[in-house]
């Protein structure tokens, strides 16, 4: 059975720019076992409905994330959680957004 | 009347200025891209509202950018630049072996006959092409794993290649620039290159006279006589006149032969320009007197031209790409600078004056004659 979620993210600047979208975006994205959405799955939703994107959040040839982005949310710095790890639950429910952020440096 | 348009990439945006053939009064568009790296910018020979454009920022890496109306209106192509097969590992900056990583694209070189196919120099250096208006982007790996480039290292902007001239006689025979490896040729249209650095003399690399090692900022050609090449080298300004197998020196009287563009009058092809920086630790004009030095005679004589440009207190650098000729009658010379200022010349070098003053610091300037 389809469990599509409705992720809010929310990007930089530049980001929003290049795809052509102010504010938040809303992507859909099919849960996994339990309901689990993990960055990885709103990354490539993002990426299809955005294919502008492909490179600028996440290295093409080793699919990490770059250097001077960041991801949070509920508060808490999740840059550093494996991409298939699941974000916090406010977010796959859509109550909180996922935070696609420049680092301070990088520009 | 012919245009004028000048393509200008910055640190923070690019810039188009236009004006008519007289170019008295210009037109600022920009910034686009506000806020991004341009690296370059540059119009197809065959259709010149077609522009191809670089964009990058540390945050979110490589966009590539394609116009179709003369810069107007932009959207966004291919920027998947993957290298072909094991991408192996070049010197890192102590002589250590380094892996090859993608970083972006320094210069686009849209070919002389196909709007659609253009050729990126990248770093870390790698030559790639389009052949379908930049939505994919293939790698020409002939020229990284010929034998030599598990000896190339950065030069301190990167293992950029930066330099690509496509010989209007012979399109298949092409040559390319990397700081720091050398000169690089190829007769079959990129599938086989040779080092062509015979005669460049480096103190900066352990055998002076290597086949590859060196830093050449730039290469430039006459499209009449595409045998012969000139070279701004970290030191010393080079000419060859057999299209790169020897080279001699003809640096001359200038007060620095170091520096970075180098580029020929659009009507002369002994005429030659370069701008002399103070040395490879102090990027900016000798006694900060900003001056153009022109050769009429394909080098070892020159000649400082200063009408219009300021002559005390200037510590602004020229960067390799940021030098450019249109192709009217008299030829116009322009550059940018890395204090922002794009400088033009209506007469060859005689006078000079600035087009604009205030811009972020300049990567690339290419100029665009267009025939009404």
């Amino acid at each position: 059975m389809s469990d599509e979620r409705a992720i809010r993210v929310r990007m930089p600047h530049h980001l929003r720019t290049i795809s052509g979208v102010e504010g938040e975006v809303i992507v859909r994205v099919e849960a996994g076992a339990g309901g689990a959405v993990t960055q990885r799955s709103i990354l490539d939703a993002l990426e299809a409905a955005h294919p502008a994107l492909v490179g600028t959040i996440r290295d093409q040839a080793s699919g990490r994330r770059r250097p001077f982005i960041r991801f949070f949310a509920c508060r808490r710095d999740l840059s550093h959680d494996a991409p298939d790890a699941p974000v916090p639950e406010e977010v796959a429910r859509g109550d909180e957004p996922f935070l696609v952020v420049g680092a301070i440096a990088g520009g | 009347m012919s245009t004028i348009r000048v393509l200008v990439g910055t640190r923070k945006g690019a810039f188009i200025l236009t004006s008519d053939g007289a170019r008295e009064r210009w037109r600022v568009d920009g910034p686009h891209f506000a806020g991004w790296e341009m690296y370059h910018l540059k119009g197809s020979p065959v259709d010149p509202d077609r522009i191809y454009a670089s964009q990058s920022t540390g945050w979110h890496g490589q966009m590539m950018q394609r116009s179709d109306d003369g810069g107007r209106t932009w959207a966004p192509v291919g920027n998947t630049f993957a290298y072909e097969g094991e991408a192996g590992t070049h010197q890192w900056y102590d002589g250590t072996p380094h892996p090859w990583e993608f970083k972006r694209v320094w210069h686009v070189e849209p070919a002389l006959d196909d709007p659609d196919t253009v050729y990126a120099g990248v770093e870390d250096a790698a030559l790639f092409r389009t052949t379908d208006g930049g939505k994919t982007w293939k790698e020409l790996p002939g020229l990284r794993t010929h034998g030599t480039g598990s000896q190339w290292q950065p030069g301190a902007g990167g293992l950029g290649l930066h330099t690509i001239l496509i010989d209007p006689t012979d399109p298949k025979r092409m040559y390319v620039a990397i700081s720091a490896a050398g000169a690089f040729r190829t007769e079959d249209g990129g599938t086989t290159w040779t080092p062509i650095n015979r005669g460049l003399r480096s103190e900066y690399i352990p055998d002076p006279t290597a086949e590859v090692g060196h830093c050449v900022h730039r290469i430039a050609l006459h499209p009449a006589r595409p045998g012969v090449l000139f070279m701004q080298k970290h030191w010393d300004v080079m000419r060859s006149d057999d299209a790169g197998n020897s080279w001699r020196e003809v640096s001359g009287n200038l007060p620095s032969d170091f520096g970075f563009p180098i580029d020929v009058h659009a009507h002369e092809p002994e005429t030659i320009y370069v701008v002399p920086i103070k040395s490879d630790s102090e990027h900016f004009p000798p006694e900060g007197k900003l001056r153009v030095y022109r050769s009429r005679s394909g080098g070892d004589e020159w000649e400082a031209l200063t009408e219009g440009l300021p002559q005390q207190d200037c510590y602004v650098n020229i960067l390799r790409d940021a030098m450019a000729v249109d192709l009217l009658d008299p030829c116009g010379v322009y550059f940018g600078t890395t204090g922002g200022q794009v400088y033009m010349s209506p007469d060859g070098g005689d006078r000079w004056r600035p087009i604009v003053r205030d811009l972020p610091a300049v990567l690339s300037v290419e100029v665009q004659t267009l025939r009404a």
